[in-house]
């Protein structure tokens, strides 16, 4: 545990809050990479193309929705196929509020609400499943179920019917005109598009990143990954585990929906393929790619898989779901822990042989077991 | 949506159940009539099973009396299908485990459940970090990896642990929590004369030092000779027999029972 962070009281507290046996990355190396990295970041509109930086924004909204299921599943064992609901609860609810609500206190007021209703909708569906004795695979298909309710029902929400003050939910064709969050109160005075989204999703995930890291390595999060490991024993330990479960995946609807509200203001637009088997499925990949035990694999994998799939459907059409898949498929066989503990483990590995018994820089001791 | 059944003062209810039920406080559990079906099969039968603050009881019967079964009753992991039990004077029947745990009641389970992908220093956390904090939370979780004798294997998996060791770290996370009664799912299955020892010192220990009350399932008469005070015989899920070791062991309707056809452990 290199820290060295008992001098610097609120900052210290800070970096000891962020390490921990339930996340990777404890090194100065790490520090220093993810320094590298957040630079690059930051400067990414300096030397790429406007398309480059804009596609960035879409895929750093859907890191959070990524992690929303990191958190549920990866870190708490309960493999939810809901998250997508959660972030297209929210984002028709901004468009309802933002929509009816003219002016930045409108989209203001639009990203809280949908937040909210995302939280409270993953909550009443949690309440039924967790106090319900609901577990394991059934709350998988339960949650599933319930996204594709939802599509069938926005689906046909065409019609003067399905409209909520002038916003008309559209059906399978979605709800277009949504306007883009603002800041302000009569005239706005920073309106996020293009570069100002980037950066306000690149703040986001930073933030929720760094929030994540402390939540798990609190006692908190201990108690989460007991549950991950072993509910019975955990509540055999004193822990209240429906609760904690419905607590956790509340929050998880949380942040799946501050996702979707990111998501559809680059759009302006949400329709219910937002809802389809395939888009249920795409959290679940990101995360068992990446590493579902960590938190950098699925945001990695996020951005990874969504620009090679961009990439792929430039060049080879509809080929791009096979190769895509078929990677996928290689990734999960060859690494079963995700990609990211992957390149840990080699990493740490090649250190290893170069030094033999010298520096324990790249991995703390329980690295290797949990990270 | 929060578990309102939750934060109740324990005092409390307990003075005013003890006015209700009329138990006398020396009985620390006590369960009343309690049955347990399964479809057809009844595991547990109409049983009172009572026992003693501070004492050592040891629960034996052919495999399939219903000895896992009761304590699954005592713990909340099942519910029965009829009768009652009492923890410290207050009716716990209707309790979600975990607030049974936190009145003072403990389990070791059968299969030794320990989180193997944790480090043995993060097993030993998890029920303390729950009642302690700060330099309070870090000299019980080192008094409790140097009871369990792992204090050099602090920083290892527990998966990488003996037999024998999780055992004895799934007893010190248990007896972590403070409780005022411990129950044991065969402590010494599978472990060696050695191990077995140990695991009687430390129960013994844990009884006479901090009075914790225990009930031991185990199969092994010498082992149950060695710690126990008293004796329960389940049979078929019913309470066959009680009373000392010595009485037990030379019941020639116990060695009956265990002989007879029923397939040993």
């Amino acid at each position: 545990m290199a820290t060295d962070a008992d001098s610097a009281g609120v900052l210290g507290r800070f970096v000891d809050a962020i390490h921990g046996p339930n996340t990777m990355g404890e090194s100065r190396r790490f520090w220093a990479a993810f320094g590298v990295v957040a630079l690059l970041m930051v400067t990414f509109p300096l030397y790429m193309l406007e398309s480059a930086v804009t596609n960035m924004s879409q895929y750093l909204a859907l890191t959070l929705l990524a992690l929303s299921l990191a958190v549920v599943w990866g870190f708490t064992g309960v493999l939810s196929f809901g998250q997508v609901a959660f972030f297209a609860v929210a984002g028709y609810t901004y468009g309802i509020v933002g929509i009816n609500v003219a002016g930045p206190l409108g989209t203001m007021a639009g990203l809280f609400v949908a937040v909210g209703v995302a939280a409270l909708f993953a909550a009443v569906l949690g309440y039924f499943m967790f106090y319900g004795g609901v577990s394991d695979v059934y709350v998988t298909i339960m949650t599933l179920v319930v996204v594709l309710v939802l599509k069938t029902f926005l689906d046909q929400t065409a019609g003067d019917k399905w409209t909520i003050g002038e916003a008309a939910l559209g059906g399978f064709n979605g709800m277009p005109g949504i306007p883009d969050l603002a800041l302000g109160i009569g005239e706005p005075f920073l309106v996020f598009d293009d570069f100002t989204l980037f950066y306000a999703a690149l703040l986001a995930l930073l933030v929720t990143y760094l929030g994540l890291r402390a939540l798990l390595n609190s006692d908190y999060g201990r108690v989460m990954v007991a549950i991950r490991e072993d509910e019975d024993r955990t509540e055999m330990l004193g822990y209240d585990v429906k609760r904690v479960k419905l607590t956790v995946f509340t929050f998880g609807g949380a942040l799946a929906g501050l996702s979707g509200v990111l998501y559809v203001t680059y759009f302006n637009y949400i329709s219910p393929s937002e809802l389809s088997l395939t888009a249920a499925s795409l959290p679940v990949i990101w995360v068992a790619v990446g590493g579902r035990k960590t938190l950098l694999g699925p945001i990695v994998a996020t951005v990874a898989i969504e620009r090679l799939g961009l990439f792929l459907s430039v060049n080879v059409g509809d080929w791009a779901f096979v190769i895509n898949g078929l990677l996928l498929l290689v990734i999960v066989l060859l690494l079963p822990e995700g990609l990211v503990p992957g390149l840990r483990d080699l990493v740490s590995w090649i250190g290893d042989r170069r030094d033999e018994g010298g520096t324990d820089d790249t991995t703390e001791p329980s690295g290797e077991v949990i990270e | 949506m929060s578990d309102t059944a939750d934060g109740m003062d324990p005092a409390v209810k307990q003075t005013s159940a003890e006015l209700a039920t009329g138990v006398d406080t020396d009985t620390i559990l006590k369960t009343e009539g309690i049955t347990k079906r399964f479809g057809g099969l009844t595991a547990i039968d109409d049983v009172d099973f009572d026992v003693e603050a501070g004492e050592l009881r040891c629960l034996i019967g052919p495999n399939g009396a219903g000895k896992s079964t009761l304590l699954n009753l005592i713990t909340g992991a099942l519910s029965p299908s009829e009768g009652e039990v009492y923890f410290r004077g207050h009716d716990i029947t209707e309790m979600d485990p975990h607030e049974r745990i936190r009145r003072g009641l403990s389990i070791k389970f059968q299969v030794p459940s320990v989180y193997e992908d944790l480090t043995v220093r993060e097993n030993v956390r998890l029920p303390i970090q729950r009642l302690a904090s700060g330099a309070e939370r870090d000299e019980r979780m080192a008094d409790a990896l140097a009871a369990a004798g792992l204090s050099a294997k602090a920083d290892v998996a527990a998966s990488a642990l003996s037999h024998g060791e999780q055992q004895q770290l799934e007893i010190g996370m248990a007896a972590s929590l403070d409780p005022d009664l411990l129950l044991l799912d065969e402590p010494v299955a599978g472990l060696s004369v050695d191990e077995r020892a140990e695991i009687a010192e430390r129960i013994t220990q844990l009884n006479e030092e901090r009075s914790i009350a225990f009930v031991v399932i185990e199969h092994d008469t010498d082992f149950v000779a060695e710690i126990a005070d008293h004796v329960t015989v389940l049979h078929q899920g019913e309470t066959f027999r009680e009373g000392s070791i010595e009485e037990i062991e030379t019941d020639p309707e116990v060695q009956r029972i265990y002989l007879g056809g029923e397939t040993d452990a």
